[in-house]
């Protein structure tokens, strides 16, 4: 591959001058229960103070997707990355902060405006078993949601078979349930229904994360091809570095609620900045490499109850020292479109 | 030198020689009533000590059944109609209940996708570990504490002393995976069974996970059947490679020949539709049609339904053809240089 120079005149029009679809103001999410009312009494009167147990699942992030473009989420189990995906798809408030559609707030929105917005912005989901109505045929399945949204015009039938045929099935199987298909037919099942609102943004979580290796590139294949077709914009969450660097333009990396780096795909891949996105390029496996030795990195992702202080990447990181066990690192830009959270840049 | 042989009897009598398991021709079906499925239909390999054998695969290709027929935990309506295997001399599709219960866990080890699989949730690991290292051996509990401790030590996992006193639930999976693992190890087992070990771990834990059984088959002689669907996590891991498809080996060899140049139009299949594979953000090369289903099996070779390089010839089985120790089931394959 060539390594260009990316200068930032030659990157504006291409990615940084596109509308923005979706915009994140400092947004977090915590889960969990605050204290009890009787909790909340027997403190009130001199009783020991309860500690709620709360975790934040999504650490004020700062992220933009601009029209057209494929970011990718990559991150490691429990680093919120899911919880952001709903949020950005809308099928989960934020605790604090804002989501901008198309440059304006979504409490700005009329509530007509907002349902509209919302339909836009479809989600696929990991596990093609759990996220299909196994009491539903295929044609109830995809039909129902353009039915009531007034979306088809004409024949429901017609409309239906459209679908279908776009993600790759055969409309004669319309009037099957979901158990009589496969992994992967089922997962073109839920493309099939994500399509039928007619949405400009795909959210997909873990999509091809359940399937077959040799379904998985049909699935792929099905999301380039939509992209083009449809001019979709998508947010591409998974684990798996191969597949989000075949497919987006960005990259954004989460480490236990924040993101600790952004940038072009070619960067993240070329130049990775943050120690922790340097570690995962470095241990993912690589067919390319055979009988290789495996040089871990220490320790496992801490848990999301009790983050360290400081940069929460700090107890594995190779090159922490002493500021990075104190204070949160911001995201900041350490090149043309490239942002990341790390301490070592000011050194 | 290779893990999967020609079945002609010569060949398969010299290779056996230092092969401490050997399998040949195994079939175990399942008796559905949609008909008999044919899980493992005539599989053959070797498996030297020290040897790491990769099982490739897609669901439902037979790999774990593979795996769960050579320690005979296949469960009704599960069954193993035919073949053979040999471990260190000894038949196993033959022995006794009790031959078997002296085996597993003392000579050959399961790590399971699962570590709850082989982990009791309502024991402590020291209890659990105790109890494998006394049911194939009349030690003192405090040597048998010792040695857990150990185990757990070798597996990376910090402050053994304490964490035998802990229950399952208080680790974290890669953690339990350890555990596992370390459970494995504590007889010193000859062969260890890893049915996707690290499918289902995150990337910088799997890596630590790799990291371990790398340095323990080295450090031990152990050898290893890593049963997988990552051809890049058993690229990186094996010194053989075997790649299964509706029950049978279509294609066997050392690692670097396997994935540098494949045979079989399946295996070059899965390796052209990595993203690796291909250039970033063309369509991926991909393998059309579906994962098969046993029940209703093309006729002849079982991928051609599947494959560009078919023709009436696939109508009929494909044997072996081997060339240096790299096997392959395909009267088409592709070129050598390709």
């Amino acid at each position: 591959m060539v390594e260009q120079a990316l200068a930032p005149e030659v990157l504006e029009p291409t990615v940084a001058n596109r509308q923005p679809v979706i915009t994140l103001r400092g947004v977090s999410r915590t889960f969990g229960t605050p204290p009890s009312a009787l909790a909340r009494f027997a403190e009130r009167f001199g009783g020991a103070k309860s500690k709620p147990t709360i975790v934040h699942a999504v650490d004020s992030v700062d992220l933009t997707v601009r029209k057209g473009e494929v970011l990718g989420l990559v991150g490691e189990s429990g680093c919120g990355k899911s919880t952001l995906g709903r949020i950005i798809a809308g099928i989960m408030p934020p605790s604090s902060g804002e989501v901008l559609w198309r440059g304006r707030r979504l409490s700005e929105l009329s509530p007509r405006e907002r349902r509209a917005a919302k339909l836009r912005i479809q989600m696929i989901f990991q596990n093609p078993f759990a996220s299909l109505n196994p009491r539903a045929s295929v044609a109830e399945i995809v039909g129902e949601a353009p039915r009531i949204h007034h979306l088809i015009e004409g024949d429901e039938g017609a409309y239906v078979d459209e679908q279908l045929r776009r993600a790759g099935l055969d409309p004669s199987f319309k009037s099957r349930f979901p158990h009589q298909f496969s992994g992967g037919q089922r997962q073109r099942i839920g493309i099939a229904r994500a399509l039928a609102v007619q949405p400009e943004f795909l959210v997909c979580d873990e999509a091809v994360a359940a399937l077959d290796v040799s379904i998985q590139a049909q699935i792929l294949n099905l999301f380039m091809d939509l992209r083009e077709q449809l001019d979709l914009t998508y947010l591409f969450i998974s684990h798996d570095l191969g597949v989000v660097e075949h497919l987006s333009d960005r990259v954004a990396i989460m480490y236990l609620g924040r993101i600790v780096e952004e940038a072009t795909v070619e960067e993240i891949f070329s130049r990775p900045n943050h120690p922790y996105t340097q570690a995962l390029l470095e241990e993912i496996p690589r067919i390319e490499t055979q009988k290789r030795a495996y040089t871990a990195l220490k320790g496992e992702l801490p848990s999301p109850l009790a983050p360290p202080p400081g940069c929460p990447f700090h107890p594995r990181c190779p090159n922490a020292f002493d500021r990075c066990k104190m204070e949160k690192p911001a995201l900041r830009d350490v090149a043309a479109d490239h942002r990341s959270a790390c301490h070592l840049n000011d050194r | 030198m290779t893990a999967v042989l020609e079945q002609t009897a010569g060949v398969a009598a010299s290779s056996r020689r230092g092969a401490i398991l050997s399998v040949r021709d195994l079939k175990t079906y399942f008796a559905t009533p949609a008909g008999e499925v044919k899980a493992v239909d005539g599989l053959s390999f070797d498996l030297r000590a020290g040897q790491v054998l990769g099982l490739v695969g897609e669901s439902g290709s037979g790999k774990s059944v593979t795996g769960f027929s050579i320690v005979r935990l296949i469960e009704p309506p599960g069954r193993i109609v035919g073949g053979e295997i040999s471990f260190k001399g000894q038949e196993l599709t033959g022995a006794s209940l009790e031959e078997m219960r002296r085996l597993r866990g003392r000579h050959i080890a399961m790590i399971f996708q699962d570590p709850m699989m082989t982990l009791n949730p309502v024991l402590r690991i020291d209890t659990q570990m105790i109890e494998a290292i006394q049911a194939h051996e009349r030690v003192p509990i405090a040597e048998a504490r010792a040695r857990a401790r150990d185990a757990l030590g070798k597996v990376g996992i910090p402050s053994p002393e304490e964490r035998l006193k802990a229950y399952p639930h208080q680790f974290s999976g890669g953690m339990r995976q350890r555990v596992a693992i370390a459970t494995a190890l504590l007889n010193q087992p000859d062969l260890i069974i890893a049915d996707e070990p690290t499918t289902a771990l995150d990337v910088t834990i799997q890596a630590q996970i790799l990291a371990e059984v790398q340095k323990l088959t080295r450090d031990t002689n152990t050898a290893v059947i890593w049963i997988s669907h990552d051809l890049s996590v058993v690229s990186g891991m094996a010194d053989e490679v075997a790649v299964m498809y509706a029950g049978r080996i279509v294609e066997a060899g050392p690692v670097a020949e396997v994935i540098n140049a494949p045979r079989h139009p399946y295996t070059a299949g899965l390796i052209g539709s990595l993203p690796s594979r291909n250039r970033r953000g063309e369509r991926l090369r991909q393998i059309h049609g579906m994962t098969p289903n046993l029940l209703d099996l093309p006729e002849g070779c079982a991928f051609r339904t599947r494959c560009d390089h078919a023709d009436e010839a696939c109508r009929r089985e494909p044997g072996l053809f081997a060339r240096h120790g790299h096997v392959h089931r395909c009267f088409h394959p592709c070129r050598e240089d390709a």
